[in-house]
């Protein structure tokens, strides 16, 4: 099922990302999305060497998870593969029924286990759009013809909504939905009206996006996001209120707590959420019954 | 060594749109520079009456260089609507940076050949990729200003104007778009998706006499 069907029936689409492992056992996985996402989450997006760690691939788990009856979103980054590899796996998804896809350019190689690799970045993730889109139409990104009916899928990209430089993350977005995605998921946020301005802005492009939500565990992770992750920045109250939450040994319920908050705050200026969850697939079910979801 | 070689007329005609000043550099040792096909082409351009002046000078990459050069030429350069450089994609960056406020464009692709790289002082780096993107950006180079060579615009890994590869390093988006929003030049990033190419069959094979 393509998400983009959902969207446009009205639905406020659920999804929860998920890291394959460093390894190719994925048993303890497949156990967590059938526990803990199965049924209570549209898709399960599965993340494609996230952070340029090197893990399984994000095709073949999405291909796991498909038999296990969930609707997979193949994650594609532009760090790893030049056009014909990406071309390839696209027609590879196709190929085992994977309709949705998340097109990324990709963290350098530099940020990852593998710093000494060579980084690709043959296309960027507007042009991986547009070329998804000439596949779709037919033909490959050279102008060749394809053989037998093209591929579909709903075709989604991310924006970073908090980011210190909005402006210039929207006017890649507008550029992104020019080359043709459909849907987009923002990075974490952690503040509720700077996630509003930027819904309020980026209404004119007529696309549904996805409230991105990273569980704050602790108040060490929130400050390591802080200073490291890009457009995320969590505030000193929510810091205080998570460092509270180690005093009275909660053990992660005020993460719960907060998650939900915030997508109660903001779900009524967005078409839906997406849980990057980073191990805590457990407490995805309390998030999205607190938050009324 | 490195050649240049001119876009073509069509790709010029859509650039030149108002007063024209043309910079041409000649003279560097390591740049083969298509100095025939060049006067040819600029004696078309002036028939259309938009060109004000034609200067020829050398090492402009030099920005001290290039002010002492451009002193006499100011008052034209100042009533010009656009400055088309045809240099290699350092030197147009170094006028680009210099006429900050000026439209300046590149007429030249660049590309690389082996052999001597030459002593030219640089302030800035030209990956000579053999289609240069100065035209889109401002005068500042994505391929080489952006750890990913972006073509279409920032990633997301950008903090505080900073690069994700290189926290001493700017983001080169966020230069260009910095750029362009203070020239009022935004629009200029509505350019359809581009694909980068690394090897442009469509172009002539660079000549060299």
């Amino acid at each position: 099922m393509k998400l983009t069907e959902l969207f446009q029936r009205g639905e406020f689409v659920v999804t929860c990302e998920v890291g394959p492992p460093k390894g190719f056992h994925i048993e303890h996985l497949l156990h967590e999305v059938e526990t803990y996402l199965k049924d209570r989450v549209t898709a399960v997006n599965v993340t494609d060497n996230q952070s340029s760690v090197m893990r399984l691939g994000s095709l073949a788990t999405c291909k796991a998870l498909k038999d296990k009856g969930l609707t997979p979103i193949f994650q594609l980054t532009c760090r790893d593969r030049n056009r014909i590899a990406l071309q390839s796996d696209i027609l590879s998804a196709a190929m085992l029924g994977i309709e949705n896809l998340l097109l990324l350019t990709g963290d350098h190689t530099r940020m990852g286990d593998n710093p000494q690799a060579k980084p690709v970045f043959d296309l960027d993730s507007v042009s991986l759009i547009h070329m998804v889109k000439k596949l779709e139409q037919g033909e490959d990104l050279a102008g060749n013809a394809l053989e037998g009916e093209p591929p579909k899928f709903a075709k989604g990209a991310v924006v970073s909504a908090c980011s210190d430089s909005v402006d210039v993350q929207l006017a890649k977005m507008e550029r992104k939905v020019k080359a043709g995605a459909e849907y987009f998921q923002t990075q974490a946020v952690y503040e509720p009206e700077k996630f509003i301005k930027f819904m309020e802005k980026a209404k004119q492009f007529g696309v549904p996006v996805m409230l991105g939500i990273v569980i704050p565990k602790n108040a060490g992770m929130a400050k390591y996001m802080n200073d490291n992750v890009a457009g995320i920045n969590v505030p000193q109250e929510m810091i205080e209120e998570l460092k509270k939450d180690k005093e009275k040994t909660k053990a992660g319920i005020t993460g719960v707590e907060i998650s939900a908050r915030l997508i109660k705050e903001c779900k009524q200026y967005c078409q839906g959420v997406h849980i990057m969850a980073l191990g805590w697939e457990s407490k995805v079910p309390d998030i999205l019954a607190q938050a009324g979801i | 060594m490195l050649i240049t070689q001119l876009k073509s007329k069509d790709t010029i005609d859509t650039l030149i749109k108002g007063k024209t000043v043309i910079i041409n550099c000649h003279g560097c040792k390591e740049v083969c520079f298509p100095e025939h096909e060049a006067a040819e082409l600029q004696k078309e351009l002036s028939a259309t009456g938009n060109i004000m002046e034609v200067i020829t000078r050398d090492y402009i990459c030099n920005p001290d260089n290039l002010r002492l050069q451009l002193q006499k030429y100011m008052a034209k350069i100042n009533a010009s609507d656009i400055v088309m450089v045809f240099s290699c994609g350092v030197g147009v960056q170094t006028v680009a940076e210099y006429l900050e406020d000026k439209k300046v464009y590149s007429g030249c692709d660049t590309y690389p050949l082996p052999g001597f790289q030459g002593v030219t002082p640089l302030e800035f780096a030209c990956g000579q990729c053999g289609e240069c993107y100065l035209n889109y950006t401002g005068g500042i180079c994505p391929i080489t200003a952006c750890s990913k060579s972006l073509i279409n615009g920032q990633c997301g890994g950008s903090k505080n104007g900073k690069c994700e590869v290189d926290k001493d390093m700017d983001c080169g988006w966020e230069r260009i778009y910095r750029k362009l929003e203070k020239m009022d030049r935004l629009d200029t990033l509505n350019y359809p998706a581009k694909v980068r190419k690394f090897w442009n069959p469509d172009a002539d094979p660079p000549k060299v006499d």
